[in-house]
């Protein structure tokens, strides 16, 4: 009996997100809100080299601006973006954290004033600290849990 | 100065100004002396919540400077109740208006006003938020009192949770160099992020669940109401708010010099038996509102 194996084919002109943490692909798509009728590949749960699992998001004929790019950053702090021309990796750097989140999230305190309805975008600060936390520009609270709090 | 919306955006040298200014309108205040350095000048106090003491304190602070004010206590007669927008209300009334004065019940409503307002906006209050001028009258109390804002032992007792009070008095007396305990029932600690500051800037004293266990080295004992309706059980409530009732005893164990301070309203967590003790400094606390914002006013509307 032949086997049937189908495994997802690399992409000749896009981007691939690597390191996703593991059931947190569909979370990073959110947060991109990408429109693109070309072809998408999503890994959940993937067998990582270095041990483990993680999610992999693979786009084919999307390049990713490092502002998008850093999106990802929100739901997955450690994943890496290589961007693929030919084939070829030609551009390979970790998402960053932006400093600042305009829309996209919204504030978990219900009592903040940016959940009320008011004429306002929401807006978070990246915390000084390194415990990767985001603080509402409004009422002063930490964000609590990002990915539920995107909001497209 | 501009808004002024959190003790966090106030600067030490900022908060000594204030006081300073305020400490020379002390007579002003009391009906002593008179000044019209606002005169022509209106404040719009839009209070969306119940206020006793941050109204009438605002409103006499622009009184006494010769100024004017319009607004409303409640929205009950306001275009509000038809869902009018805050971003509006403030638009409409910074119009009116030389400075706004606002309370609101949406933490950020304070912050908000500033994007919509061409005037200053000050922040009475926004939910559990901020209160930056109690803060400051409470400042303006302690250097009255102690002579000083660094060095000293302060006790804050009560509902450290929910407090917005306590919270903002906590980092604001971090930015002095102070030792700040911190006592309250289990259950209304004060938040992580407040204790994690305070331990980094090195100023956190302890944290327990009775007064008797600070009362011997406290310069201040800054008392804050317990809530009833934070406790799901009556009797847990009555059996948590017996124990950090303040009386005459607990208040002569202290040091010679402590001072008993509370933002009130009280309900029944200081006796009024200590009222009558020399100890006792909550209504002059609540005096000090009127020079304290007073200054604020004179800074913001008149510009210097």
């Amino acid at each position: 009996m032949s086997q049937k194996y189908m495994k997802v084919e690399r992409i000749e002109h896009g981007t691939v997100i690597d390191h996703i943490l593991p059931s947190m692909a569909f979370d990073v798509l959110r947060v991109l809100n990408l429109s693109s009728d070309k072809t998408m590949s999503i890994l959940v749960n993937s067998h990582s080299k270095k041990g483990g699992k993680k999610d992999i998001l693979k786009f084919e004929g999307v390049e990713l601006s490092a502002e998008e790019a850093n999106l990802v950053a929100l739901v997955s702090p450690h994943a890496t973006i290589n961007i693929i021309v030919g084939g070829k990796v030609v551009r390979k750097f970790n998402a960053e954290a932006p400093e600042v989140v305009r829309g996209i999230l919204t504030c978990s305190n219900p009592n903040c004033i940016s959940n009320q309805n008011e004429p306002i975008t929401t807006e978070f600060r990246l915390g000084l600290d390194e415990g990767h936390r985001y603080v509402c520009t409004y009422c002063e609270r930490d964000i609590i849990d990002v990915a539920k709090r995107i909001d497209i | 100065m501009r808004h002024v919306i959190s003790v966090h955006d106030l600067s030490v040298e900022e908060i000594i100004n204030v006081l300073d200014r305020a400490e020379g309108m002390l007579d002003i205040a009391r009906g002593q002396a008179v000044n019209d350095c606002l005169k022509g000048k209106v404040l719009g106090s839009i209070f969306f919540e119940p206020s006793t003491r941050t109204r009438l304190s605002f409103e006499t602070a622009m009184h006494r400077l010769g100024g004017g004010v319009i607004g409303f206590a409640g929205t009950e007669a306001t275009s509000v109740v038809k869902g009018e927008t805050l971003a509006d209300t403030i638009r409409m009334v910074s119009g009116y208006a030389d400075a706004v004065v606002l309370r609101h019940p949406r933490e950020g409503a304070a912050k908000l006003a500033t994007e919509f307002s061409a005037k200053p906006i000050i922040n009475a209050g926004d939910g559990a938020g901020q209160h930056p001028t109690q803060t400051l009258l409470d400042l303006f109390t302690i250097r009255q009192e102690m002579g000083r804002l660094e060095g000293l032992n302060i006790s804050l007792v009560g509902d450290l949770r929910y407090g917005r009070t306590v919270h903002s008095l906590a980092f604001a007396l971090s930015k002095f160099g102070n030792t700040i305990n911190l006592v309250s029932p289990e259950g209304l600690e004060m938040p992580g992020e407040v204790v994690e500051h305070l331990q980094d800037s090195g100023q956190f004293g302890t944290a327990c669940h009775s007064p008797e266990a600070v009362i011997d080295s406290t310069d201040i004992l800054y008392v804050t109401r317990i809530q009833k309706e934070r406790f799901p059980d009556p009797v847990e409530y009555k059996k948590v708010a017996g124990k950090y009732r303040i009386d005459p005893e607990l208040v002569s164990r202290g040091p010679d010099n402590m001072i008993v301070m509370h933002p009130l309203p009280r309900i029944n967590e200081i006796l009024p038996e200590v009222d009558a003790m020399p100890q006792a400094k909550y209504f002059e606390q609540a005096f000090n509102g009127v020079p304290v914002r007073m200054a604020l006013l004179s800074m913001v509307i008149g510009g210097d």
